[in-house]
């Protein structure tokens, strides 16, 4: 075989749960395959040798809630030839954005006997809000195949193919029946970005809006149904609130309600 | 890619770190790992060696604390499962079945048959995801000297490949039951949000009649690395079940004598601020540090494995109690083609419930529940009121548990080890580490990160 420089891939860490960097070793029928196109050059969770950077393609999951990270994000930027955000925790801070809206201090005494010894942020931020991104892939987790998608675009060369439509469509294509319209489960389908290929309504509850804000939403009309469904102020909040908390879109939405 | 001497793969059943010393160790010296690779999360080591004695080990944990406790306070109590998922991505499943028990504790419902039995079959699939995912890419690996399984499977890419197909047929579990195999989004309090009918779960059935002996390779494969001669006078704790090996009842029993049910956890352990860390450590009260995960798990169960296994452990060269954490590879093997077979079980009997869940009205309670991650248990309660919100949790994961026993263990190996040239101690002392399948995304919500800077 001619060999050639591969690629260099690494994959980087801030606050998050591992799940979505799992999402490529869950990759078991590619993995190897990929491991063969690209040099993985630092990607602590599978292995213990790391190369220097520059790194031609560098994967981010997680959001920035400490000094420490706010600082190194800009260090991995700079040895990054092309920096991919992986993750609702990446792409908008993550369930741990909840504290965004709450005071971290107190958290931190609720949780922590020691609470003196924390270097915590007031908030939990996207990795966009701190260096340039080249491209944000959204999820909690992420697709795997949206996930190879980025890497086989990366490796071509090309723009990677990741709609911004709502999950809706995704239930369309399916074939699944409306879970609003058919049982009156309230669903942020209508509002939340495909990827994941519909599974929620697939499974007879209402999506949870893993994947974020589609490109833009009608949140205000969707609230208005989910309210006709039963769905209270609080609840709303909630609704809003979760694992994209720090979206904008949803951000104002949940902010919408929580004054009523 | 070319690989330094170190790295160089050992003749199999040659591990690194057996080599003989070259030259005698100097007086003082840190073996530090600033970024500990192979385990889910952030964490690294600093052990201080003066002379012979071991000054100061540290389990050092940089992963960010993300408040899941603070946060679920004012949540409903139906978003749990939902929510406590993301503490990691290696075990939601865990996370989802102590918390979906500890709510239904709470609201006086009990769930069986075959919700119960689905249930099981989901944890099966974790498990054997979980566990071979952990002994053929994360630890194996540190047996044979190789830096990754990558690197492992240019020579070895028969057995890796294999592998990754047992791996898939865990996975395979969770998405058809789950949804997903990350975040599975199918579980609710009191059981699902929809079952599969027969033929959905027919498929996996097959898959898995095709890896078992996959499975049964795998323990013979890993069962002849060869272990370094190490044990400490450990207290294992686990779940026990009446009759089953344990998922996510029973009661929460020790190798000295601890036996109490789920509900009185936090009246025998606590959890302590350590001066030298300052982490968040867990303790038995009457006694101190202990043992969750598979040996424990294996050791106070052992009887309650079907014949077949105990068979299979004890020709893999398994003592009914396995007092050396290196071998924790095995037993976790032993425990993947119990799994295979436990699902196989499950599937061959499996008949629809007649609703995919109980109803589970709140009301104002506490309740307590406990289950066996992959790394072992994995407790929750929660406090909600009538309407259904959360007012408290607490959270305590399964490596917070083992950290203490985790520093132990370093300071007894290298203590043990200080003849060993230092990159190769400092590899034996990682996999001392990675022993215990460290997840320091679940750890840290319990551990709060200290930033010291130490001198090199
Ligand atoms: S986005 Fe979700 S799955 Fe990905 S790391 Fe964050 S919590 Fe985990």
């Amino acid at each position: 075989m001619p060999r050639r420089e591969k690629p260099k891939l690494a994959v980087f860490k801030l606050a998050s749960c591992d799940g979505c960097q799992l999402s490529l070793l869950d990759c078991e029928d590619e993995l190897l395959a990929v491991a063969g196109e690209v040099e993985i050059a630092s990607f602590l969770e599978a292995s213990r040798a790391v190369v220097k950077g520059p790194y031609d393609l560098v994967l981010v999951e997680g959001s920035i809630t400490t000094p420490h990270d706010a600082e190194r994000i800009h260090q991995v930027r700079r040895a990054a030839r092309f920096l991919v955000t992986i993750g609702a925790c990446a792409t908008a801070g993550g369930i741990q954005a909840l504290r965004n809206s709450k005071d971290v201090h107190e958290f931190a005494r609720y949780v922590y006997p020691s609470p003196q010894y924390l270097e915590t942020l007031n908030k939990s931020t996207p990795i966009v809000d701190h260096v340039f991104v080249d491209f944000e892939l959204r999820g909690c987790p992420v697709s795997k195949r949206q996930l190879l998608e980025v890497l086989s675009a990366f490796l071509a060369g090309r723009k990677p193919v990741v709609p911004t439509y709502s999950v809706c469509v995704e239930c369309k294509r399916r074939g699944t029946p409306c879970v609003m319209v058919a049982r009156g489960t309230p669903c942020l389908g209508p509002v939340t970005q495909a990827g994941c290929g519909a599974i929620c309504p697939a499974y007879e509850r209402g999506c949870y809006g893993c994947f974020g804000p589609m490109e833009s939403p009608n949140t205000a009309s969707l609230a208005r149904t989910l309210g006709d469904h039963g769905v209270d102020a609080p609840g709303l909040v909630r609704a809003f609130r979760s694992f994209n908390a720090g979206a904008d879109p949803f951000r104002r939405e949940s902010e919408i309600h929580e004054q009523t | 890619m070319s690989r330094p001497e170190a790295e160089r793969p050992a003749a199999k059943g040659r591990t690194p770190g057996t080599a003989a010393p070259r030259k005698r160790a100097p007086a003082s010296r840190t073996i530090r790992v600033d970024a500990l690779a192979r385990v889910e999360g952030e964490g690294g080591i600093l052990v201080r060696v003066r002379g012979a004695r071991v000054d100061e080990v540290q389990l050092r944990i940089y992963e960010p604390p993300r408040f899941f406790e603070a946060f679920l306070r004012g949540r409903a109590f139906t978003e749990a499962p939902d929510i406590t998922a993301r503490i990691c991505g290696i075990c939601p499943v865990a996370y989802q079945m102590s918390s979906v028990h500890a709510m239904e504790a709470a609201c006086g419902v009990t769930v069986g048959g075959a919700l119960r039995e689905l249930r099981r079959l989901l944890y099966c699939g974790e498990w054997i995801e979980s566990h071979v995912l952990h002994v053929a890419m994360l630890q194996a690996p540190d047996f044979l000297g190789y830096e990754s399984a990558l690197h492992m499977a240019k020579d070895h890419p028969g057995l890796v490949a294999k592998a990754l197909a047992l791996k898939k047929a865990g996975n395979a579990i969770v998405e058809i039951l789950g949804g997903r195999e990350i975040h599975p989004v199918n579980v609710r309090v009191g059981g699902f949000y929809r079952v599969p009918a027969r033929r959905e779960l027919a498929p996996l059935a097959v898959e898995l009649a095709e890896v078992r002996p996959v499975a049964e390779e795998l323990l013979r494969w890993v069962s002849g690395f060869s272990f370094p001669d190490f044990s400490c006078d450990y207290e294992f704790v686990s779940l026990r079940h009446p009759s089953e090996y344990p998922f996510c009842e029973g009661r929460v029993v020790s190798s000295k004598g601890l036996d109490v049910a789920v509900a009185e956890f936090e009246e025998h352990f606590v959890e302590e601020h350590v001066a030298h860390s300052n982490a968040l450590h867990s303790r038995l009260r009457a006694r101190g540090p202990y043992f969750v995960g598979p040996l424990a798990r294996y050791n106070l169960n052992f009887d309650r494995l079907p014949s077949g296994i105990q068979e299979a452990a004890r020709r893999a060269g398994l003592p009914e109690v396995v007092r050396n954490p290196f071998q924790g590879i095995v037993v976790r093997a032993v425990e993947t083609l119990w799994a295979v077979d436990e699902a196989l079980r499950i599937l061959g009997s499996y008949d629809p419930p007649p609703a995919p869940f109980v109803e589970v009205p709140p009301r104002a309670a506490s309740g307590a529940g406990a289950s066996e991650a992959p790394r072992g248990l994995l407790y929750h309660r929660y406090g909600i009121d009538a309407r259904g919100l959360i007012q408290d949790a607490r959270i305590v994961p399964p490596t917070a548990q083992n950290l203490r026993t985790v520093e132990d263990d370093l300071r007894a190996f290298v203590e043990a080890n200080l003849d060993l040239p230092q990159e190769r101690l400092v590899w034996r002392t990682e996999q001392a580490v990675r022993n215990y399948d460290p997840c320091i995304s679940c750890a840290t919500h319990a551990i709060p990160l200290r930033i010291e800077r130490l001198p090199g």
